[in-house]
């Protein structure tokens, strides 16, 4: 289990040690606590007073894949975006119910939005890098957050993060081209990248490969399974293979309810409500 | 089974007739496109060439070279050489007897005010009495002198006037036309690039008018327009867009700023006169209130073309560097803005091309007084160059004419390049990524 102190985004009034962020981003936590990440307690989602989640109850592992599963309009995007509070950027959305991250209430009073999105990053389903060069694309989150102090450790930074999103070969000579000058898969690499580059606990995927060719897929998936030996993963999908390759435990969601929620295996296998067979054999959806 | 049967509802008679009423109906349609494009495009090659027809002659301008004796007795009779007595001497005379030894011939009195006639009398008497204020040494000895002929003589010469209408109905006699002939022919009266019209401010006469006052009083005011307008209308439609809170009385501001772009122009003047003249006493004609008044005008432009730009930005970036963690004031100014600019920047050139070519709310302030100088400052009084343009078109000789239609030659070339630059800017901006 990790102290809350070891994440040096939450106590940004200390400047980072630039020696201790490499070597968090080298040596990121290993894999094998059971502890929950997160707690969801009777987890709410209102737009404009139209409830889309119906009290979700469920844990995340603080390791590895959960994939969030379920037919179109079921809530899947709604619940990822309740990890960090994205929903709070949509008027008329409103939370209610308890979401613990490491125990503590991510909507408490005493969280602020903007550092908890550094340590819970997201991918979109549309690539999405700023109309910047590659370099200012990773480099951005670290500037803001003021973790590299020095030109040198920036580059350090963003040469680590690339390659650990499995980007660095295909774009090291050419940083300063632009991000959207990359080809679909190699976007949302650099997307991942750019999330990476702010050292997160958690990285939330809504659809990730959803608009990419089969082999960009194949390249983003294997990515996804060497990050989550550093980084708890939430990943939404709509392709069955998908969730079964990449996950270790799936949720599946139908009409803003959590039907069942188990270890992937089980799921793909065994399911037990009648809902998520039809889903996963393609009955429905 | 039947070969009927196998026929689509798509390949009939009925089906062939349906199609071609649809395609008769895109043709008429296709046909009155063009029509109107055609109508539009005559209207403006129309407007185009009557004043360029009727401008361009002001372009150039004739003058006559003669050579003038800078008579000691008639300038400086007691040899002082003082500032005061040069300034004041009697150049007309030097002029008139530089003349009257061009043709000596010339002896009666009425011919002799007919022959100073053909030259442009204060041109030239300014233009001498500058160079021996300038050099009081030149007195006592010969100069020749380039300078411009009357306006009359000038419209003769380009053909306005025409020689065979009876002499009662020209503006040019007879003996004139005779005179001019000769100079013409012994090339001391050419035709030239009238630069003065760039360089010199307004004048009572069109040979000496130029539009470089009323040019210098257009940037003056546009710049304090330009300083006034874009800061405050690009810092309150950031405000409005993004940051301030939802609620009626935001809905009654954003209302209020759509309805002020509508409002006619000469009610700023009268904004202008009531609060800037008369409240807080600035002078009149100045291109300080000018700009403030144009400035003014031209700031709802400005806010709705930055929150229209602004709301162009595509919202993923904006969740993009949200999820980064970037507080909603970073993502604003590290994102939205900066893809917003060019949006931004087109918006501010055209609205400062509209108030360029705007001359009600300056008519209402005062900037339309009869300037004879170039401005120098903000606070001295000034023309603008469409408030020029409403002036001389109200004169009524010829030579104005030709000068109000290159005036808006002028103008017309100078909104064409800035609406130009806010294309080029644009296209420019946008295909940095
Ligand atoms: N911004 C919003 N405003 C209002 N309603 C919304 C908004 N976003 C989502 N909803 C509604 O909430 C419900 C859940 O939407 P959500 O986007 O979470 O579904 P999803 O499972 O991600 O679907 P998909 O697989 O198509 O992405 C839907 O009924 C949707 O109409
Ligand atoms: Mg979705």
């Amino acid at each position: 289990m990790k102290a809350a102190s070891t994440n040096y985004i939450s106590d940004l009034r200390l400047k980072p040690n630039m020696g201790e962020v490499i070597e968090m981003m080298a040596s990121a936590p290993a894999a094998e606590t059971t502890q929950a990440k997160f707690e969801c307690r009777n987890v709410e989602v209102f737009y404009s007073g139209k409830r889309a989640l119906h009290g979700i109850n469920m844990d995340v592992p603080d390791s590895g894949v959960t994939a969030l599963i379920g037919p179109s309009g079921c809530g899947k995007s709604t619940f990822l975006r309740v990890f960090n509070r994205m929903n709070d950027t949509i008027p008329n959305a409103r939370v209610a119910g308890q979401i613990l991250m490491d125990r503590q209430d991510i909507y408490g009073k005493d969280i602020d939005p903007v550092l908890l999105r550094a340590r819970v990053g997201m991918v979109f389903q549309k690539p999405n890098p700023f109309p910047k060069s590659i370099y200012d694309n990773v480099a951005y989150g670290p500037r803001i957050h003021g973790l590299a102090p020095r030109k040198s450790d920036l580059d350090t930074i963003v040469e680590k993060s690339l390659m650990r999103a499995g980007l660095w070969d295909e774009v090291k000579d050419r940083l300063k081209e632009a991000g959207t000058s990359l080809s679909g898969g190699q976007q949302q690499r650099l997307v991942i990248a750019r999330a990476i580059a702010v050292s997160p606990e958690v990285i939330l995927m809504d659809e990730p490969a959803s608009a990419l060719d089969p082999i960009a897929t194949a390249k983003l998936e294997e990515l996804i399974d060497e990050l989550k030996e550093k980084y708890c993963i939430l990943i939404v999908t709509h392709s069955m293979a998908q969730a079964a390759r990449v996950s270790q435990k799936t949720a599946f969601f139908h009409l803003g309810d959590l039907v069942e929620y188990d270890d992937t295996q089980t799921i793909f296998t065994n399911p037990k409500d009648q809902r998520t067979q039809d889903y996963i054999t393609g009955r429905t959806g | 089974m039947s070969a009927m049967a196998k026929t689509s509802i798509h390949q009939t008679d009925l089906a062939r007739k349906r199609l071609a009423r649809r395609k008769a109906k895109e043709k008429r349609f296709r046909y009155a496109g063009v029509t109107a494009v055609v109508i539009a495009m005559v209207m403006l090659g129309w407007l185009v060439v009557s004043l360029v027809g009727t401008g361009y002659t002001a372009f150039f301008q004739h003058y006559l070279t003669i050579t003038v004796t800078l008579d000691e007795n008639i300038l400086d009779p007691n040899g002082a050489r003082d500032a005061d007595q040069l300034r004041k001497a009697n150049y007309r005379k030097i002029i008139q007897q530089a003349l009257y030894a061009r043709f000596p011939e010339v002896t009666y009195r009425r011919s002799k005010r007919a022959l100073f006639q053909i030259i442009s009398a204060s041109g030239a008497t300014n233009h001498v009495r500058k160079m021996v204020y300038q050099d009081p040494n030149l007195v006592g000895r010969e100069l020749t002198i380039v300078v411009p002929v009357s306006d009359d003589v000038d419209q003769f010469l380009k053909g306005y006037i025409d020689r065979k209408a009876p002499e009662e109905l020209r503006r040019v006699s007879d003996q004139q036309i005779a005179w001019v002939d000769q100079l013409v022919t012994s090339g001391e009266l050419v035709r030239k690039f009238n630069w003065r019209f760039f360089t010199a401010a307004d004048s009572r006469d069109p040979e000496l008018a130029g539009i470089a006052g009323a040019v210098v009083g257009s940037i003056m005011a546009l710049g304090v327009a330009f300083f006034l307008s874009v800061p405050i209308g690009v810092g309150a439609a950031v405000y409005l867009e993004e940051f301030a809170p939802k609620n009626r009385l935001t809905d009654f501001i954003e209302i209020n700023i759509n309805n002020l772009a509508a409002v006619p122009s000469i009610v700023f003047g009268l904004l202008g006169l009531a609060v800037f003249l008369n409240f807080f006493g600035l002078p009149r004609s100045a291109p300080l209130v000018g700009g403030m008044v144009l400035g003014l005008m031209t700031l709802p432009t400005i806010i709705i073309a930055t929150r229209s730009a602004l709301r162009a930005v595509s919202p993923s970036i904006i969740d993009g560097a949200l999820s980064l963690g970037a507080s909603h004031t970073q993502a604003v100014f590290h994102h939205k803005v900066p893809l917003a600019a060019s949006g931004i920047l087109t918006g501010s050139i055209i609205g400062m091309a509209q108030a360029l070519g705007e001359t009600a709310p300056l008519l209402m302030i005062g900037m339309v007084a009869f300037v004879t100088e170039i401005p120098t400052n903000i606070m001295e009084p000034a023309s603008a160059l469409p408030v020029q343009i409403f002036l001389w078109s109200d004169s009524a000789e010829r030579a104005w004419a030709e000068r109000t239609s290159a005036a808006i030659i002028v103008l017309l070339i100078v909104l064409i390049s800035m609406n130009a630059i806010a294309i080029f800017l644009r296209s420019r901006l946008e295909r940095r990524w």
